[in-house]
């Protein structure tokens, strides 16, 4: 409850016990909103018009006696038109502002923050590259974007922010993403939105925005953990991988030095950027990614690492450097 | 009134051989091959169908009324609305009006004797009866929790309920779908009487013919779906569980290319039943005959091409979203041309107000709400935020209830007298579609507002700022379950103590108001020969302005 008044509902139009609208908190929530009020606003024009028609036939030619008989009306084809080109240019121009607002905000800014969200029967488990992790809840800084790379452990889920108006499904055996900038500091609601079994309902958290001073202090404060990428380094020399991925290129497996981001033509052929999905699909099925000139000797390690541990390794492999990124560690 | 029916047992209803006098016993209805008998067969089982799944809804609002859920577990909430959603669209929405007033009227309609098939006909029912026991031994042997949408690997891989029963009941009742929508494209094609040319034909048996195309080509489609659904759960063949090497988003494709067309299933008969419902009670001829029946039929075709807008947010492709989106809302064009035709046929009609009629009006004012809600979904951008959530259930709702469930029973007040020879109170049935219409809207307007607040569907419990809006939406479903308790009580008594209906109470145009109500077994006493397009009401000379 407390929580609750701490982000509060906006002034609402009637009385406060009825919410009428949801916190608007990221840089895209103000954009859907404003289409929400243009389909709001179609959809009440249309509404009333036709009640307003009906209502206003209904009366005016209400049968006064059972004997009275209509006049003919004759099907009117500019009428006819009328009503199929209007509504079709209606849609037309809904359609074009909803497709630009929406593949405007499907693409990550490049300067976003990475933060990794594993789904599972009933909780969210968050994974920050600094290190700290998070159970059903996610603390991020307000004014930056941030990018979010989701897979599930089990069934479908779905990650979805009201606030922030995003909302992406969290499936097995791939990832997904999903990306937000929220503009205001608060408290809001985390919740799946795709139906995932007895506890669905309770497989739900809290956002916490904070200042940059605060978020920095959040992740300082933190049980002191090493970052994914350490984790993943670790896990790398454990499970052997090092072994046959020799830095220099001379070993029986090909060197993945600065390798992410770059396209790779596959011996299959087929040209790839190596990206999250690929690292983990190399992972965990490597015959089905094979590259040219190295004999398919890599074991699975499907079973052996979980979601958690595939996501260390990808933020290892990454951490090796990129096209765009040989200047950082 | 005792001595009105006194009288009544002197009436030509009793004296006279007709469909329901004309055998006698148990064994004369279930070895019927008569449409007529075989539609009131229809009638009776899937009555039974809507009252199981129109208590789970009730348990589910009475549930919701307290966010941390007053009545049962979230995982008994669960199967509540899974029993819920598979009976209602399986078991009762899709074969409601085709199956019943289908069967029933088509080939008085046309001028027939009798359906191409009858004992196809006969044993359509008799499978889906056998689909709807399955489906009520998943319900009473301890439910199923997939929803009606069965998402995969959930429902293959992790469900521990009566899947498998549930899936095989909806299996084998798509048999009786696909079977009746085989019966009455032939029987169009074939039965129709001399001088019942296309264009002649009631929009009602046009809505049919559209129906019954969606019946045959997308039927099998949920039966593939449904089987290899099925294979992955019993066999462990990886199929759709991506931990056995199968896609989960290949389930959502293949259900979605059935079962949004199976949206259309459900409205589109909703829709013909309108257009016979507006001529007849406002003496008109239907405004745009060609444009009301051509859009019927284009929507069928468009609604095989749109079931990606159910997967905006799979993590689809942004090319395959823009696709159809576009293509969505393309297919909400012929409805919105449907209901300015519709509108339009009032004009200078002779409007009165029986309670078809206001069922029928009630039909027009929430389809434009569901359809146009319907922009929300098709809009990427809007569709994001409220995919999931209690809008989605609201939108369906408009559609599925405002629109097919009220056309529904548009159509069985209509055809009542015709069915059973005898009328209802017309002043009870006029208030119970006024208590319809208002608790529909107090139980489903609230849902938009919940969906567009961030409340996801098929929650048992939910964050508290929600309570107010949960409440009222329960408060308008127990007016809306009081309305629809009290036609059955009225109905039921008509058909003993309703006065004779005489052949034709409304001084409706139509082949099946020429014949003696009930009709005879044969339909009609004399060949029928077509001479006049529907809606032939008589016309008042024009006056020079119109």
């Amino acid at each position: 409850m407390m929580r609750f008044l701490q982000f509060g509902w906006q002034p609402a139009a009637l009385a406060a016990m009825i919410p009428m609208q949801p916190p608007s908190a990221s840089s895209i929530s103000q954009g859907v909103d404003e289409l929400y009020y243009l389909l709001t606003g179609v959809t009440l024009f249309f509404t009333v018009l036709i009640f307003s028609i009906i209502f206003y036939f209904m009366v005016k030619y209400r049968r006064r006696s059972d004997k009275e008989v209509p006049p003919e009306t004759h099907t009117s084809m500019f009428l006819e038109l009328a009503w199929t080109i209007i509504p079709s240019l209606i849609c037309v121009v809904l359609f074009v502002w909803a497709s630009e607002l929406y593949v405007r905000n499907s693409r990550p800014p490049a300067s976003s923050t990475e933060i990794f969200v594993i789904g599972k029967q009933w909780m969210w488990h968050i994974q920050h590259p600094e290190g700290p992790r998070e159970i059903n809840e996610l603390h991020v800084p307000v004014g930056a974007p941030v990018k979010l790379t989701m897979t599930s452990q089990d069934v479908i889920h779905d990650f979805y922010i009201p606030a922030f108006r995003v909302k992406k499904d969290v499936l097995p055996g791939r990832y997904t993403q999903l990306w937000f900038e929220p503009t205001q500091t608060g408290v809001f609601h985390l919740f799946c939105a795709q139906y995932c079994g007895a506890n669905h309902s309770q497989m739900i958290g809290w956002v916490y925005v904070m200042t940059p001073a605060d978020y920095a202090a959040w992740l300082a404060a933190g049980e002191k953990t090493e970052s994914m990428a350490q984790q993943g380094e670790q896990l790398y020399t454990r499970i052997g991988c090092a072994t046959c991925h020799v830095p220099q290129g001379n070993g029986r497996a090909p060197s993945l030095v600065g390798i992410y981001g770059k396209p790779e033509k596959l011996a299959s052929g087929e040209t790839r950027i190596v990206d999250e999905s690929l690292m983990r699909q190399a992972i965990l099925t490597p015959n089905s990614v094979l590259l040219p000139g190295y004999a398919p000797i890599m074991p699975t390690f499907q079973g052996q690492v979980n979601e958690e541990q595939v996501l260390q390794l990808i933020a290892y492999l990454k951490s090796l450097g990129s096209p765009e990124r040989t200047n950082e560690k | 009134m005792s001595t009105a029916t006194m009288d009544l047992h002197d009436s030509p209803i009793e004296s006279s051989v007709n469909y329901l006098n004309a055998g006698h016993g148990i064994r004369s209805w279930l070895l019927t091959k008569d449409h007529k008998r075989i539609g009131l067969l229809y009638l009776a089982t899937i009555t039974l169908n809507f009252m199981i799944g129109g208590a789970a809804a009730v348990l589910m609002r009475l549930n919701l009324i307290e966010p941390q859920g007053a009545l049962v577990e979230p995982s008994t909430y669960n199967k509540l609305f899974s029993i819920h959603g598979i009976i209602m669209v399986f078991f009762f929405l899709v074969p409601s009006i085709p199956a019943t007033l289908g069967n029933f009227c088509i080939p008085l309609m046309i001028g027939a004797r009798d359906v191409a098939f009858p004992k196809l006909n006969l044993l359509s029912w008799y499978i889906f009866v056998t689909g709807s026991l399955l489906a009520l031994y998943a319900v009473l042997s301890g439910g199923v929790d997939t929803g009606w949408t069965f998402y995969t690997p959930y429902s293959s891989t992790y469900s521990h309920t009566h899947v498998i029963a549930a899936a095989l009941g909806i299996f084998i009742a798509g048999f009786s779908s696909i079977l009746t929508g085989l019966n009455f494209i032939v029987t169009i094609h074939k039965m129709r009487a001399p001088g019942m040319t296309w264009f002649r034909l009631p929009l009602f048996i046009w809505a049919m013919y559209a129906t019954s195309l969606i019946f045959v080509l997308g039927t099998p489609v949920i039966a593939i779906t449904l089987f290899l659904l099925g294979l992955e759960r019993i066999l462990h063949v990886g199929i759709f569980d991506p931990a056995l090497g199968g896609d989960p988003l290949l389930f959502q494709h293949l259900f979605w290319f059935y079962s949004h067309p199976a949206v259309y299933i459900m409205i589109l008969p909703g829709m013909g039943v309108v257009s016979e419902l507006i001529t007849a009670f406002s003496r008109k001829k239907i405004f745009g005959y060609g444009f009301v029946a051509f859009s019927s039929l284009s929507i069928a075709v468009i609604s095989f091409v749109v079931w990606g807008h159910h997967m905006f947010v799979t993590g689809q492709s942004i090319y395959a979203g823009l696709v159809f989106s576009v293509l969505s809302f393309l297919v909400a064009i012929p409805s919105a041309i449907k209901v300015f035709n519709w509108t339009a046929t009032l004009y200078k009609g002779s409007i009165s107000y029986e309670a078809p009629m206001l069922y029928a009006l009630g039909f027009i004012g929430l389809f434009t709400m569901g359809g146009l809600t319907g922009l929300f979904l098709a809009s990427l951008a809007t569709d994001v935020h409220l995919n999931g959530t209690y809008f989605i259930v609201a939108h369906f709702h408009y559609i599925m209830v405002g629109g097919a469930v009220m056309a529904y029973l548009g159509g069985i007040h209509f055809w009542w007298p015709k069915i059973t020879g005898r009328l209802y109170p017309d002043l009870w049935a006029r208030f119970a579609a006024f208590v319809i219409f208002i608790g529909f809207n107090l139980t489903f307007f609230p849902q938009f507002v919940l969906g567009y607040l961030g409340m996801p569907r098929r929650y048992a419990m939910y964050p508290a700022e929600f309570q107010v809006l949960n409440v009222m939406s329960s408060a308008g479903a127990s007016i809306l379950g009081v309305g629809y308790l009290i036609p059955l009580v009225y109905l039921i008594w008509s058909m003993r103590y309703g006065p004779p209906a005489g052949p034709n109470p409304w001084g409706a145009k139509g082949l099946e108001w020429t014949t003696p109500s009930p009709p005879p077994t044969e339909n009609f006493e004399a060949p029928v020969v077509v001479t006049e397009d529907a809606y032939n009401y008589p016309t008042a000379p024009e006056k020079a302005h119109v």
